[in-house]
């Protein structure tokens, strides 16, 4: 049997009853499409997690406050909600720890903002201007605010991107500009640089203020929310936290450091656990997506074992008439290969595009990558040689007599 | 060259058993013409099954060009069926929903003929069985039961088999037709030396023939030579 000739009884099988090749065909479509959505979504929230932390700037230490825990206890919640942290500790830091770069203690607040006719709710940080070299904040117009003003108290801010976009009109210059935090006006130094992220932690959507003006007008407490350090060397990492740890024990006066009542983070932690947490995201989402996939191809099975009973007598003919086990089995395999590899076409489009409207009215990050395609049309290909397999070498056993006498 | 020895069938439903064919003993020289006689369910297509290689003896030798029959995998009998053997199955068998020339060429798509070459040879095959031109490109189940039978003996001698098996081909036809059907045959028969092993309970249409076994209860009761064929 030549190979055109299986290609023509494959169009012609699948073309004779075209609503059921058809529906099943969506199965296969529904499975593929989903798999390559819902690995565009994992991948999508992995990129966008990666390039947040990687805006946030190297070598970075975060220090927060923490509730003491006991040893054994995992609780470590209420980031800003005690008071264990304070300006003082951030200057001993300063003060006493080697090899470090610059130090920056910040707080931090949800407030009302108000400019003009818009107001808007965002997050407020105050900080010093070397939060500007930690964090790798760069300036887009105007400029930061400088230590004097922050002796002086004065009632100055600097607005990332998107508050500038939601508060005032397109391309007005805002630099001199009032906005009113908390009921209370400050003038605008600057704008800063837009780093793309977005959800619950944008970095655009943050106002800078002066941190003493923040503790006075703003937060009303001397407790800090964060302190961010850099470290001059990668290699100083671990020695400069455990400098650190040792000096915050020593200040806060405790003894036993698994009852610290501070966390310190590092960069390489964050990292690793939100790769962990995106991958097990993408992993699971994909997994949603491979049943409904497995599910397809049952159906596909389901269909080619209908085909067999319903063809039994042509079968019989055509073994009858010479034709050998491989004949038949290749014809019905084919069949199953045909119906998975086209919906398999056609789920890797379906797919693609239900991550492009994901992104553009879900607002969801995505991203489709070669790999996932190719992986696709072999996974669909491998499906229907795994799902109708066993309907073709049913098909190729049938006994020529006893299939020419089925009824 | 056909040698059966003791060939015997029994078929098993359960506790069911119903002995089909039983001590089948007799040869077949190549370029015979042979008839098969017998009442309804005496046995008749259950030999033309065994005989055409497409099911097995429970019992007995068969010997078929030399070459004991019980040897080869299945792969290998189909093998020789497309090489050597037609068929004319008593219920036609044609592919529904597909025109009469695609169902003329299946054997020649199975024995791997060129595409190029097979629509000449089914052609030839519905000239040679007198099936209307016109009616070439029509869908199998839009014939006649007449019709049908042509295709069916069409298919059974598009790859020039040396060995042809016809169980009933006259069945459905009028006996006009039927005749012609049988001159046809017969031509295949004395101009190509193609072995012919027809299956009837006619004795009309077993006239044809050279010679002539009749059976009974799945056994052989007469085996002569027809002394008085007929001539088209
Ligand atoms: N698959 C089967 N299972 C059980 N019994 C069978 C089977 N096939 C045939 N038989 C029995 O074997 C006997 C012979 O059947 P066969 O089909 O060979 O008869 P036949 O001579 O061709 O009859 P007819 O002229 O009606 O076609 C019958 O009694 C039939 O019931
Ligand atoms: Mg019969």
């Amino acid at each position: 049997m030549l190979f055109s000739d299986i290609i023509l009884e494959t169009y012609i099988a699948l073309t004779t009853n075209k609503a059921r090749s058809g529906l099943t065909m969506l199965g296969i479509v529904i499975g593929i499409g989903s798999v390559i959505a819902m690995i565009a979504v994992g991948q999508g929230a992995q990129q966008s997690v990666q390039s947040r932390i990687q805006s946030i700037g190297s070598n970075l230490l975060m220090i927060r406050p923490g509730f003491a825990r006991s040893p054994g206890q995992n609780v470590s919640q209420g980031q800003g909600s005690s008071t264990s942290l304070t300006l003082e500790d951030a200057e001993a830091i300063r003060a006493d720890v080697p090899s470090l770069g610059a130090v920056a203690p910040s707080v931090a607040g949800n407030y009302q903002v108000i400019a003009g006719g818009s107001n808007t709710r965002t997050s407020v940080t105050g900080t010093l201007p070397a939060y500007m070299n930690v964090r790798n904040i760069s300036i887009e117009s105007g400029s930061f605010f400088t230590d004097l003003h922050d002796a002086r108290r004065s009632k100055v801010a600097v607005i990332g991107p998107d508050v500038r976009d939601e508060l005032f009109p397109e391309g007005e210059e805002v630099a001199g500009k009032k906005i009113r935090i908390k009921g209370i006006d400050f003038t605008v130094l600057g704008v800063t640089e837009s780093k793309g992220g977005s959800g619950m932690d944008n970095s655009d959507d943050v106002i800078y203020v002066p941190l003493s003006t923040a503790i006075q007008y703003l937060t009303g407490t001397e407790s800090i929310s964060m302190i961010s350090v850099t470290v001059a060397d990668q290699e100083q990492m671990d020695a400069a936290s455990a400098a650190i740890r040792e000096l915050l024990l020593e200040r806060h006066d405790i003894a036993d450091s698994s009852s610290a009542d501070f966390r310190i983070m590092n960069q390489a932690d964050i990292v690793e656990t939100a790769s962990s947490v995106t991958e097990t995201f993408t992993l699971l989402l994909g997994a949603v997506a491979g049943i409904s996939l497995l599910v397809g191809g049952i159906g596909i099975m389901n269909m080619m074992l209908t085909t067999v009973t319903e063809r039994t007598r042509e079968i019989g003919l055509r073994k009858a008439i010479g034709a050998k086990r491989r004949d038949i089995s290749r014809q019905f395999l084919s069949e199953s290969v045909a119906l998975t590899f086209l919906g398999g076409v056609v789920g890797v489009v379906a797919g693609w595009g239900a991550a492009a409207l994901l992104t553009r009215f879900g607002g969801v990050a995505t991203s489709v990558s070669g790999i996932s395609v190719v992986l696709a049309f072999g996974v669909s290909a491998v499906i229907g040689i795994i799902f109708g397999y066993y309907p073709a070498r049913r098909a190729a056993r049938l006994n020529p007599i006893e299939a020419l006498r089925y009824e | 060259m056909i040698e059966c020895r003791n060939l015997s069938k029994i078929y098993r439903n359960g506790d069911n058993e119903t002995v089909a064919l039983s001590g089948a003993t007799f040869s077949v020289v190549d370029g015979e013409f042979l008839a098969i006689m017998g009442p309804s369910g005496s046995g008749k297509s259950t030999l033309m099954n065994i005989l055409g290689l497409l099911d097995s003896p429970s019992g007995g030798r068969y010997i078929l060009d030399g070459k004991d029959i019980s040897k080869y995998s299945e792969d290998e009998l189909a093998d020789i069926r497309i090489r050597k053997i037609g068929f004319v199955f008593q219920s036609f068998n044609l592919l529904p929903r597909t025109s009469v020339i695609r169902n003329v060429m299946l054997p020649l798509v199975y024995e791997g003929v060129p595409r190029s070459g097979r629509r000449a040879l089914a052609e030839a095959a519905l000239r040679a069985v007198e099936f209307p031109e016109d009616r070439w490109e029509h869908l199998s189940n839009q014939l006649s039961g007449g019709q049908m039978q042509r295709v069916a003996i069409a298919r059974a001698l598009v790859n020039n088999p040396s060995l042809v098996f016809a169980d009933e081909p006259t069945g459905n036809l009028d006996t006009k037709t039927g005749e012609r059907v049988m001159a046809a045959l017969r031509k295949l028969n004395r101009e190509k030396g193609h072995t012919i092993i027809l299956i009837t309970h006619e004795s009309e249409i077993a006239g044809y023939a050279d010679r002539i076994i009749t059976i009974r209860d799945g056994g052989i009761v007469s085996d002569l030579q027809n002394t008085a064929v007929h001539t088209v």
